[in-house]
């Protein structure tokens, strides 16, 4: 099965998932990124290597905040930046999701950064222009439903790259609903390919996929033993609707036995870091100890957002 | 019409006949292999290289275009097919099947065995009027893949339907464990985040089906199954001489969940594609001669796959690759070209409780003559079927039918 992620070259032309993507792709993109945090500090932060280009954010699910950073970063890169609020336009009028793509390649886009409740579409969409001779277009996936969130990956990436240096000594423990996430997923093939010996998923048996054996992962239902000597710990946000109901039976619940508090985090190692995608819920996935004390690495995390999706964009648009 | 198919391999699964030698019809049944008195041939076949063989019972296929499917049905070397209730609106009246029965002869191909509702409206609630759908030519009663919640609506349809002797055909699903689920529950579905559906989805609903067909004494045929284990349950059950029989999509015994790769539409079934181990133990119990294969078919508008996975529409067009499949499936598994064209034309007759499917004289002459080594690529305008949906599109398959007989009619010839 080729790749759809990569040109017949074997370079990057869409960033749809971090499965499949080899280890060199991935340090491109943060060798990349790294470059770029230097723009950011600057008066003026920008530099022009998406000039003249136009980023489509297609987001036929809300979210403010991954929008926003993906606007940033293609502003960063001086191209033309279109937010596209799906929900209330197109679709909602019966049009297709491959018509929404023609009419806007009508326009010249020439990247779409898409965020999408189903798993895959953006798989759909990338197969799509590929059929239709348009190797010009290309896809960043910034979400679709339980798949992937490969730019959150990857900037989980630069952090832990960041603050541990060497991947190949790591244990990382991602606690918490990965049954729904697709922050872990992308974060569970970001660390296996980037050679992390160690990935553990902690979490009850109602909030953890089968098999994940299978994606190289040590699954744990007891947090104090999961968090015993980790490098990193990753927290992933409980959704409002798992909260009461035939998953769990209730937040405090929740929180009393995968919560992260400082006598658990206690158990990682000293210089352990915190990290979260965001956005938090204090007191019930985190307490507020840990999300505002020293080993909590989570506003960091945003900052490089922005470097590493200038960088993913920079890459599948240059390419 | 007298009609000579001179020199084919004429392969009778039933009566264990597998020779080469030419086959005699006349006024639509057939005469023998030896020239009759008399006989002049209106029409000669040569079927030199071609096997000769009974044509093809398809447990499951959808007419959703009647015409333009019933062609593709002979073409694939299919004289009849069952159809499900689930089509718009669902057969659920006398009347409706009347008419789709009457249309079927109309066009004159395969021949049409509709299966009728058991509810009204496939809802589950109230029972459709069996008798007088069977009395339209209705086979047998299903809900198609429509769930059937009340579980005390299941007994009494069941016991409704063995008082007069008809038998139910069931989907077994739970609804509640596969309502959410568009893929097997399996490392793929964890890998991709589609949410999926266990195979105790299946594993319930037959241990429900089995226990209420042993207190009814309903005669049961479960379609499409999906798993080893339940395979495994349906063997008991007959072992137990409970009036159990099954089958199995065809894709089912080809296609794995890892066949979705990225998200491709076209790998998306109900029941959903399952595990190789699944696969493998299906191929087993078919070969055993524990299910009988069926295409499934399910056409689709182009639009209803080019969507997300689990927005897509499931199913394939399968009328046309049933034969083809089958020998590839026979080929994979080592099973002889007897045993395999079996399982679709003397199993699913079985099943059916169908007199035919043999070519002793004096059978209705349904026949199918394919040559088995042609090879052909299957694409969108190969399919005589509306529905161009198929996971084989582009793929060379082996088996190409070269004509159809009907009730002694050439109904189709390639």
């Amino acid at each position: 099965m080729s790749n759809p992620q990569l040109n017949d070259k074997g370079e990057l032309s869409h960033l749809l998932s971090i499965e499949g993507l080899p280890p060199h792709i991935l340090t491109q993109i943060l060798d990349t990124a790294e470059s770029f945090m230097e723009v950011s500090a600057r008066d003026v932060k920008k530099v022009p290597l998406l000039r003249g280009k136009s980023v489509f954010n297609l987001f036929f699910e809300n979210s403010t905040r991954t929008r926003t950073t993906f606007e940033i970063a293609a502003k960063r890169l001086s191209a033309d930046v279109i937010n596209l609020d799906i929900n209330k336009s197109s679709t909602a009028k019966g049009e297709t999701l491959l018509d929404t793509i023609d009419n806007l390649c009508a326009m010249h886009a020439n990247l779409f950064v898409v965020r999408h409740a189903a798993s895959g579409a953006p798989y759909l969409i990338a197969e799509h222009l590929r059929r239709s001779g348009r190797d010009d277009v290309h896809v960043v996936n910034a979400g679709d439903g339980r798949h992937a969130h490969p730019t959150q990956g990857l900037l989980d990436m630069y952090t832990i790259r960041h603050y541990k240096k060497d991947f190949t000594q790591l244990c990382v423990a991602i606690v918490g609903d990965i049954l729904h996430s697709r922050v872990a997923r992308s974060d569970i093939h970001a660390l296996t390919t980037l050679g992390v010996p160690e990935v553990r998923a902690i979490g009850p048996q109602t909030l953890l996929p089968k098999h994940l054996d299978k994606l190289g992962v040590h699954v744990f239902h007891d947090m104090d033993e999961g968090l015993r000597d980790c490098d990193v710990v990753i927290m992933l946000r409980l959704q409002n609707e798992r909260m009461n109901g035939a998953l769990l039976p209730s937040a405090g619940e929740y929180f009393r036995h995968f919560g992260l508090t400082p006598q658990k985090l206690a158990l990682a190692k000293p210089d352990a870091i915190v990290m979260h995608p965001g956005p938090m819920n204090r007191g019930v996935e985190i307490h507020s100890a840990v999300a505002d004390g020293p080993q909590a690495v989570i506003l960091p995390q945003v900052t490089f957002g922005i470097a590493v999706r200038m960088a993913v964009m920079s890459i599948v648009a240059g390419n | 019409m007298n009609i000579e198919i001179s020199n084919g391999r004429i392969v009778d699964p039933q009566r264990g006949v597998n020779r080469i030698a030419s086959l005699f019809i006349a006024d639509g049944r057939i005469v023998g292999n030896e020239v009759p008195d008399g006989f002049v041939a209106d029409r000669r076949i040569d079927a030199a290289g071609c096997v000769v063989c009974p044509g093809l019972i398809d447990l499951g296929a959808r007419l959703t275009s009647i015409e333009a499917e019933l062609a593709a049905a002979v073409a694939g070397g299919v004289t009849s097919v069952v159809v499900p209730p689930d089509a718009d609106p669902p057969l659920d009246e006398p009347e409706l099947a009347d008419r789709l029965v009457h249309r079927g002869q109309e066009i004159g191909k395969a021949r049409v065995l509709p299966l009728g509702a058991l509810t009204l409206g496939l809802k589950g609630e109230r029972l459709a009027e069996l008798a007088g759908l069977k009395k339209a030519g209705c086979v047998a009663f299903s809900q198609a893949n429509a769930p059937m919640v009340d579980t005390e609506a299941l007994l009494r349809a069941m016991e409704y339907a063995a008082t007069f002797g008809f038998a139910v055909w069931l989907q077994p699903q739970d609804h509640w464990l596969a309502r959410n689920g568009f893929a097997h529950a399996g490392e793929v579905a964890s890998r991709l985040g589609l949410s999926g559906i266990p195979v105790a989805a299946e594993t319930i609903a037959i241990a429900t089906i089995v226990q209420l067909a042993r207190d009814t004494g309903c005669r049961v045929h479960l379609t499409r199954l999906s798993s080893a284990a339940g395979a495994t349950q349906v063997a008991e059950a007959q072992a137990e001489g409970l009036p159990i029989t099954c089958d199995v999509g065809v894709h089912h015994l080809l296609l794995s969940e890892h066949d979705i790769g990225f998200f491709n539409p076209h790998a998306r079934f109900v029941p959903p594609l399952r595990s190789q181990r699944d696969r493998e133990a299906l191929s087993a119990a078919v070969a055993a001669g524990l299910a009988a294969i069926c295409s499934d078919h399910t056409p689709l508008g182009a639009d209803d796959k080019l969507l997300p996975f689990g927005e897509a529409k499931p199913g394939a067009s399968g009328l046309e690759t049933l034969l083809p499949l089958t020998l590839k499936w026979a080929a994979a598994a080592g099973v002889d070209l007897p045993r395999a064209l079996a399982r679709i034309t003397a199993a699913p007759a079985t099943i059916l409780g169908l007199p035919a499917a043999h070519l002793a004289p004096g059978a209705v002459a349904d026949i199918c003559i394919f040559d088995p080594a042609a090879e052909w690529q299957l694409s969108a305008d190969s399919l005589k079927s509306r529905g161009k949906n198929s996971p084989w599109l582009g793929q060379a398959l082996a088996g190409k039918v070269k004509a159809t007989l009907v009730g002694g009619r050439v109904a189709f010839a390639g």
